[in-house]
């Protein structure tokens, strides 16, 4: 039978499987200093641990971190690294340097269920679930992984569709027993799965990014089915809820498409449904997909989006295209690993 | 107003249960709520369950709602949910959702359970110029053929890589829509069923000349 891996289960799993296996409850923070704060992948080298304790633990669980199958660096230095996860299932994360910064895109999910129309991971359908390790193993793997200074929740995946597991991965990331980062370091990206997002945000401390891409619901509902379920207004009364005035940050991901949201109205109402609201837009060249029926905006209209937006009041950025070259579309890379392998196979 | 955003779940007592085809089954529960058909509810068996959500089947002029379901073996509230029985609480929200039927000429495409919707719609008066393509394994897969059949004739088209017949085209809904030549650019498609299958049916329709715009998709993620 496969064992179980207990990289990233969070203290009180450990205290448990410790307990059942007959151990005091306290030896589990030892285990979770090991893992989480010296980084070490073998029970034989946790020399504080009894010799018993750790030949329990060896008979029923295993502890590992599974390498990176391929990366792909950009002429800018962000660096795409691919990681098996299952069988013919790869996961993508993307390490972008940037001055101060060195910031890890990570994914929650194999593949995704939310079927929005201008993303790749959306064509590739559903895999699984990552667990909590499988989303840390990104980071903890990663061979930059002491440059880091942030983590997004951006990659494959809708993180409220996995949320316990990230949930999870967030307390081991923050915890004074796990590596103690501030909150601040942390954002999750989510295209409004409701309940999923008023538990993270009653349950964390960490910023929340939502792609929002249209103002309008009708309009909305076209390139992302899931404004059919949770209608944006009901996303923006959850956020009102909660305090963003001090260091939490929200902020609202919009990918300029020719003819389709990039027009005056769109920033008229985009001030509307966001008046009160203390938050950034972040504007998004979009990377076309194989078949997608959608354009990028000009780099002109996306200048002029973002000035007109700053005329009404809101922050505005522009996200950098960073690592063009090895990018194409997020999911792509893992897309095609996936076909290669089964290809291989028959 | 609808109420989504706590997704409160109310009591209300289970008035039917069926099992219309093996693992799938019709639960029928009382109603005090309007709706509109296309909406969904969030369904538990008890009130702090995190819920899941189910497609509206029944007309709104019934006084029950009904929803169809199968069986997910793996799976938390199903496997329960096809225990239940006549006079046991169920825990419900209000109707929510914007997956809206229209008395326009619309054509509708579902797999499996993802013809709940549909049938919703139909049951309020909304089958008028419709054209439904069901994708299902065997004959017992086309939940609520009688009511289909009945009301839209030709325009019921039954998709099964299992069954024959005059009544059935012989494989799946992606081969089907592949190679017809009468997808009307003209209308509305409502797509319901799994991501992959939504995914997959909205790229077709789209490679035929089906604007975007025009494709409206509920996904059972
Ligand atoms: C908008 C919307 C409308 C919907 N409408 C309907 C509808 O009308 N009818 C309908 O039948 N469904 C509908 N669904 C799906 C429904 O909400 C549930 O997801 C479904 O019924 C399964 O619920 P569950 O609790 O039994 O499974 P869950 O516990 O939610 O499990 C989900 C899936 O994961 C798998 N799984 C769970 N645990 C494990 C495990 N340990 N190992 C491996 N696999 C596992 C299960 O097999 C299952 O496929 C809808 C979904 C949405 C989003
Ligand atoms: S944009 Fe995000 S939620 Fe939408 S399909 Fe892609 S990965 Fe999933």
């Amino acid at each position: 039978m496969e064992k179980e891996n207990l990289f990233g289960k969070t203290l009180s799993e450990l205290q448990e499987i410790v307990y059942e296996l007959g151990f005091q409850k306290y030896v589990a923070k030892q285990l979770t200093d090991w893992m989480y704060k010296k980084r070490v992948a073998s029970f034989d080298l946790m020399l504080n641990l009894s010799k018993s304790l750790r030949l329990s633990l060896q008979e029923k669980y295993e502890l590992h971190f599974t390498n990176y199958s391929n990366v792909q660096e950009s002429v800018d230095g962000t660096k795409k690294y691919l990681f098996p996860v299952k069988k013919y299932q790869f996961i993508e994360a993307a390490y972008i340097p940037e001055n101060e910064r060195a910031t890890l895109c990570v994914s929650s999910q194999v593949g995704c269920k939310m079927g929005c129309l201008f993303c790749m991971t959306g064509k590739q359908g559903f895999q699984g679930n990552l667990s909590s390790g499988e989303i840390l193993n990104q980071i903890f793997s990663l061979p930059e992984f002491e440059k880091l200074t942030n983590v997004v929740y951006m990659g494959m995946g809708e993180p409220f569709d996995n949320l316990d597991e990230v949930l999870k991965s967030i307390e081991i990331l923050t915890s004074d027993y796990g590596l103690a980062w501030s909150p601040k370091r942390i954002t999750v990206s989510t295209i409004g799965i409701l309940p999923g997002m008023k538990k993270y945000l009653e349950n964390t401390k960490a910023h929340l990014a939502v792609s929002m891409h249209n103002p309008f619901e009708n309009e909305r509902k076209m390139m992302m089915p899931i404004e059919n379920v949770y209608h944006l207004p009901k996303i923006l009364d959850e956020i009102r809820q909660h305090d963003f005035s001090g260091q939490r940050r929200v902020s609202f991901e919009y990918i300029l498409f020719k003819g389709v949201n990039d027009q005056q109205r769109h920033i008229n109402e985009l001030a509307r449904i966001l008046n009160g609201i203390k938050c950034r837009i972040n504007l998004i060249r979009f990377h076309p997909i194989p078949e997608t029926p959608l354009e990028s905006s000009s780099h002109e209209t996306i200048l002029q989006f973002q000035n007109a937006l700053k005329r009404k009041g809101i922050v505005t950025t522009i996200r950098a295209s960073r690592g063009e070259d090895i990018f194409a579309a997020c999911g792509l890379l893992s897309t095609k690993e996936m076909v290669k392998k089964q290809n291989e196979e028959y | 107003m609808n109420d989504s955003s706590k997704l409160t779940l109310y009591k209300t007592i289970i008035n039917r249960v069926e099992e219309i085809t093996p693992d799938v089954f019709v639960l029928s529960f009382s109603r005090t709520e309007e709706f509109s058909p296309g909406q969904m509810l969030a369904v538990a068996l008890q009130p702090k369950d995190q819920a899941r959500l189910y497609s509206i089947a029944s007309g709104n002029k019934e006084n029950d709602y009904r929803i169809l379901f199968n069986i997910q073996h793996q799976g938390y509230l199903t496997p329960r949910l096809s225990k239940v029985n006549v006079g046991d609480e169920l825990y419900v929200s209000k109707p929510f959702g914007s997956f809206y039927g229209t008395l326009m000429a619309d054509c509708w495409i579902a797999a499996g359970t993802g013809i709940a919707p549909f049938i919703s719609m139909m049951e309020s008066g909304l089958g008028e110029q419709k054209k439904l393509i069901h994708g299902g394994r065997a004959e017992n897969s086309f939940y609520y053929a009688e009511l289909f059949e009945s009301k839209l004739k030709e325009n019921y088209i039954r998709c099964s890589s299992l069954q024959t017949g005059e009544h059935y085209y012989h494989g799946r809904i992606t081969a089907f829509l592949k190679q017809s030549n009468e997808l009307s650019t003209k209308r509305n498609y409502y797509i319901c069923g799994s991501s992959e299958f939504v995914v997959d049916v909205r790229d077709i329709l789209i490679e035929k000349g089906v604007p975007y715009t025009q494709i409206i998709a509920e996904i059972y993620f």
